[in-house]
Order: C-alpha cells, then sequence, then structure tokens
C-alpha cells in the first residue's frame, strides 16, 4: 500500500516536471559584497507567463541573465528544457538558446544593420538550409505580427521608442522559442504604447504557444500579460500567486506593488 | 598611490595579454566569419584611403621642401630624391599611416564596440547563437593588421609622389630622373622591413581598439573613454613597436 502511494507521488512529480520549462533551485549570485540572489528558487509551467516583480536592482534581470546563460551563477542549479544551463559548454549553450527567446530592456538592435538584417542575423545563424526566399517570408511573417512590415529597409535609429520595442519582438519571436525572457518590456514607454506592446505579448504568446517570463514594475503590464506572479526580494522569492491574490495581500512589503 | 597605479598598469597589460591569446584562439576556430570580415577591411581600408593618402602626399611635400635648403648648404640638391625617398619609405609613410589609422579606426572601433556593449547589443548577439568574439573582435583584428600594410605602400607611393612635385617647386629633375633615383637607392632594407612593421602596427591599433571597445562600461561615459583611451594607447604602442623594429633592423644589419 505504501509502495502504491509513493509510487503515485514519484508519478505525479514526473509529470509535473514534464509541465516545467524552466526549474530554478537555491540559486546564488554576488558581485563583490551585494548578494543579489540568495537561495532562489522558482519553476515556469509550460504555456505560463509569469512575472517576476521587485524592486529596481533586486537582482531580476541578474536571473533571466543567469538563465539564458550571459551570467554564470555562484551556486544553485537552473534547468531549462532539461539542460542544466550552468553545466553546458559554448555549443550546447548555442543550440539551447535557439529555444529561448530574450527581449532585452534596451532593445540591443544592431545599429549598424537595417531593419531586415536584424530580423535575418538570428535566421542565417541558425537555420542555414533556408533559402532566400524563406529567409524573406519569415522576416515579413515577424514584422506583419507586430504591425511594422513598412519599416522592413529602415535602420533601427529612425524609428520610434515603441516601434523599436516591436522589432526587437519580432526578432526575438523569429526563431518561433519555446520560451521568451522578457526584461522590462515597457519601460520608458508612453501608456498607450505600453499597453499595446503588453497586449501584443498576451497575443503572440498565445499564436506561438510560448512560455515567457516578464520582469516588469509596470502594474499595468503585469496585470495584463500575467498568468502567476513571484515576487523577488531580498535576493529569495518572498511570494507567490495570481494577481487577484497577491493584490489583496496584506503582507506591507506586497502592498507597496499594487498600492 | 604609486603601488596601486602599478596594480593597475600591470592588471590591464595582463587582461590585454589574455584578450590577444583569446583572439589567437578564436580567430583560427571555425566556423569562419567571411562576409563580417570582407565588410570590416572595406570600412577600414577603403574608407580610411583617401585620409591616409592626402596626409601622405603633404608629407612627401613638406619634407621635400623642407630638406631641401639644408642640402642646398653643402651642394648636395641632386640627392634630394634620395634622401627624402629612404625616409619616406622607411619611416614617415608608415608611421603616419599608422598614427592617422590609430585615431580613425582605433577610436571607431572602441566607440563602436563600446556603445554595442552599453545598449546590450553584444549580449544580444551571444543569445541569438552567435559568438560575439568572433564575429566582432577577430574580423575586426584582421581588418586591420592587412588593410595597414596596404594602407602604407599606398602612403609610401603618394608620399614619394609628393617629393616628387616638392623637388620640382624650386628646381627641375624630370619624372624618370626622380623616380630613377629612388628606386636606385631603396634596397630590400629598406622596403620589406618598413612593410613588416605596418603588419604589427595594425594588430596593435586593432586589438587596443577592440579591447577598450568590449570591455567599455560605465554607459555612455564609458564609451567616451573607451574611445579615447584606444586611440592614446596604441599610437604609444606604434611609437613602441617602430623603436623595437629599428632595433630589430639594426641588429640584422639591414640599415
Amino acid at each position: 500500500m505504501i509502495t502504491e502511494a509513493k509510487s503515485i507521488v514519484k508519478a505525479e512529480l514526473n509529470s509535473e516536471k514534464i509541465g516545467e520549462s524552466i526549474v530554478v533551485k537555491n540559486l546564488y549570485k554576488s558581485f563583490g559584497n551585494n548578494h543579489v540572489l540568495k537561495n532562489f528558487t522558482m519553476h515556469l509551467k509550460t504555456g505560463e507567463n509569469l512575472v517576476v516583480l521587485g524592486k529596481s536592482g533586486s537582482g531580476k534581470s541578474v536571473l533571466i541573465k543567469c538563465i539564458i546563460g550571459l551570467i554564470k551563477p555562484d551556486a544553485g542549479s537552473i534547468n531549462v528544457l532539461g539542460k542544466s544551463i550552468p553545466d553546458l559548454n559554448n555549443n550546447e549553450l548555442d543550440e539551447i538558446r535557439v529555444k529561448i527567446g530574450f527581449l532585452f530592456q534596451s532593445n540591443a538592435l544592431y545599429d549598424s544593420m537595417t531593419v531586415r538584417e536584424n530580423l535575418e542575423f538570428p535566421l542565417r545563424r541558425h537555420k542555414i538550409n533556408l533559402t532566400k526566399k524563406e529567409v524573406e517570408d519569415l522576416v515579413m511573417e515577424a514584422l506583419t505580427n507586430v504591425g511594422l512590415a513598412h519599416t522592413v529597409d529602415m535602420r533601427p535609429s529612425e524609428l520610434s521608442g515603441g516601434m523599436r520595442k516591436r522589432i526587437a519582438l519580432a526578432r526575438t519571436l523569429i526563431l518561433k522559442p519555446d520560451i521568451i525572457l522578457y526584461d522590462e518590456p515597457t519601460t520608458g514607454l508612453d501608456p498607450i504604447t505600453a499597453k499595446e506592446i503588453s497586449n501584443l505579448m498576451r497575443e503572440l504568446a498565445k499564436k506561438y504557444k510560448t512560455s515567457s517570463i516578464i520582469i516588469s514594475h509596470d502594474m499595468n503590464c503585469v496585470k495584463a500579460v500575467s498568468d502567476r506572479i513571484i515576487m523577488l526580494i531580498d535576493g529569495v522569492c518572498y511570494s507567490d500567486g495570481t494577481y487577484e491574490q497577491l493584490k489583496q495581500s496584506n503582507d506591507e512589503k506586497i502592498k507597496t506593488f499594487f498600492e | 598611490m604609486k603601488s596601486k597605479t602599478l596594480q593597475i598598469f600591470l592588471s590591464e597589460t595582463g587582461d590585454i595579454g589574455r584578450f590577444t591569446y583569446r583572439f589567437f584562439v578564436e580567430a583560427f576556430k571555425p566556423r569562419y566569419e567571411f562576409s563580417e570580415l570582407l565588410r570590416q577591411c572595406f570600412y577600414i581600408g577603403y574608407k580610411s584611403l583617401p585620409l591616409v593618402a592626402i596626409t601622405a602626399f603633404i608629407m612627401g611635400l613638406v619634407i621635400t621642401i623642407q630638406s631641401r635648403p639644408t642640402l642646398v648648404e653643402f651642394g648636395a640638391e641632386g640627392w634630394l630624391p634620395k634622401m627624402v625617398s629612404v625616409s619616406l619609405v622607411r619611416e614617415i609613410a608608415p608611421v603616419i599611416t599608422a598614427l592617422i589609422c590609430a585615431g580613425k579606426i582605433g577610436s571607431g572601433i572602441g566607440a563602436e564596440l563600446g556603445s554595442m556593449k552599453v545598449t546590450e547589443q553584444i549580449d544580444a548577439m551571444e543569445v541569438s547563437g552567435t559568438n560575439p568574439f568572433k564575429y566582432l573582435i577577430a574580423t575586426r583584428v584582421m581588418a586591420t593588421t592587412l588593410m595597414i600594410p596596404i594602407l602604407g605602400i599606398l602612403a609610401d607611393a603618394v608620399s614619394l609622389y609628393g617629393g616628387y612635385l616638392g623637388t620640382n617647386i624650386h628646381g627641375v629633375v624630370s619624372w624618370n630622373l626622380y623616380w630613377n633615383q629612388v628606386f636606385d637607392t631603396l634596397t630590400f632594407g629598406d622596403v620589406v622591413p618598413s612593410i613588416l612593421k605596418t603588419f604589427f602596427f595594425g594588430f596593435a591599433i586593432g586589438i587596443i581598439g577592440c579591447y577598450k571597445g568590449y570591455n567599455s562600461n560605465k554607459g555612455t561615459e564609458g564609451v567616451g573613454r573607451s574611445a579615447n583611451s584606444a586611440v592614446v594607447i596604441s599610437s604609444l604602442l606604434v611609437f613602441i613597436l617602430d623603436l623595437l623594429a629599428v632595433q630589430i633592423t639594426d641588429l640584422m644589419r639591414l640599415t
């Protein structure tokens, strides 16, 4: 009887593991004496939009940079789509990165390239067998998705902040990743453009069935896109719940964000 | 205070050494970025050509005009093409080319990579599965190493032409006579070491510009500092390498 119960629990745990795109356990990261992440643990379920909420400098961006392998953690495990990120070599990291899109806070569009070349760049690296026509079709599809097909031959410097964000989103989605990491996607945008970007994120996540981690402290964006929210306070996962659950919390630290 | 400065100097020298080692490791490993290398050769070589040519022409003209009175005083005016050609080919054209390139290319690379770093473009490249060191650094360093010698040879030719015009301002030396004297004077020991050292100048300018840009920080202020220190350090390195090249040439009795 006990053995049967144990096996049921084990089966449940396995099925839960299958449904998790990212699992972070006991993560530590310090910069000198600044201990940014202290025993941080979280998971991202497949198909979920998870918002990581926290003050500026609380380590949110460090967390997603650790997840994509841009920063090496001091200790702890990061498992993305079944692969342990800190243990991968550069080639293995490149392989897993094809399945992860990253939208940078500053958009990180290549200034020396046109919008077309910006979008072609990841395709030419990873889909080397594509014909010129197929590359063109994928570029135009990505631009049409964000409503900016007419900007294809423009340079990033000729575009507004909102347009640059949309182009960066199109570039992030062009390889059709399984997971997207958004680093403050609406920061520096006016409320209308921020709302448009939030809606676009939601639509594209549904269309491409992606899982997302969204770093933000724009509460309108958080409300619009989140399925679940975790709060990163003092280097640990302080709280975990839906927008409505956290909004009703009486904890002072949580209330400050929702006021 | 002095020990801290020395510590910073030694630490930076060590970092540049490691950066150079990484260049050699990455540059000769596939995948090769040929199209980016060609693009950089175009920007570094072709786009610097007018500036190098104008400067070399003026240097040739000025050196000839200024050397003439002294030679006239000793009744050695006929030696003007010989003297000017040796000084231009051995020293002035390669060093001036390298200094112009340190200013134009070194600062350009430092500022471009620095701004790419602070706007997260280098990180974006890395997360899109591209090795930024190979794509940005290896191509730029190879382009400067290949293009600056070509610019140096061009500067030799243009400065000698400037010398021809300078010779003819106060005297009359035919086109054939001038070039006969120039080619009679120049030997293997004048031309080859001068071309060889420009490869080292090019490498130094590329590696310092890239190192400073790639390790830029502190936002836009850092970009300005990267560009500035790329020019200062690479110009200084050009003189140090020139000194070493002269010593080596002298030891090999090629002077």
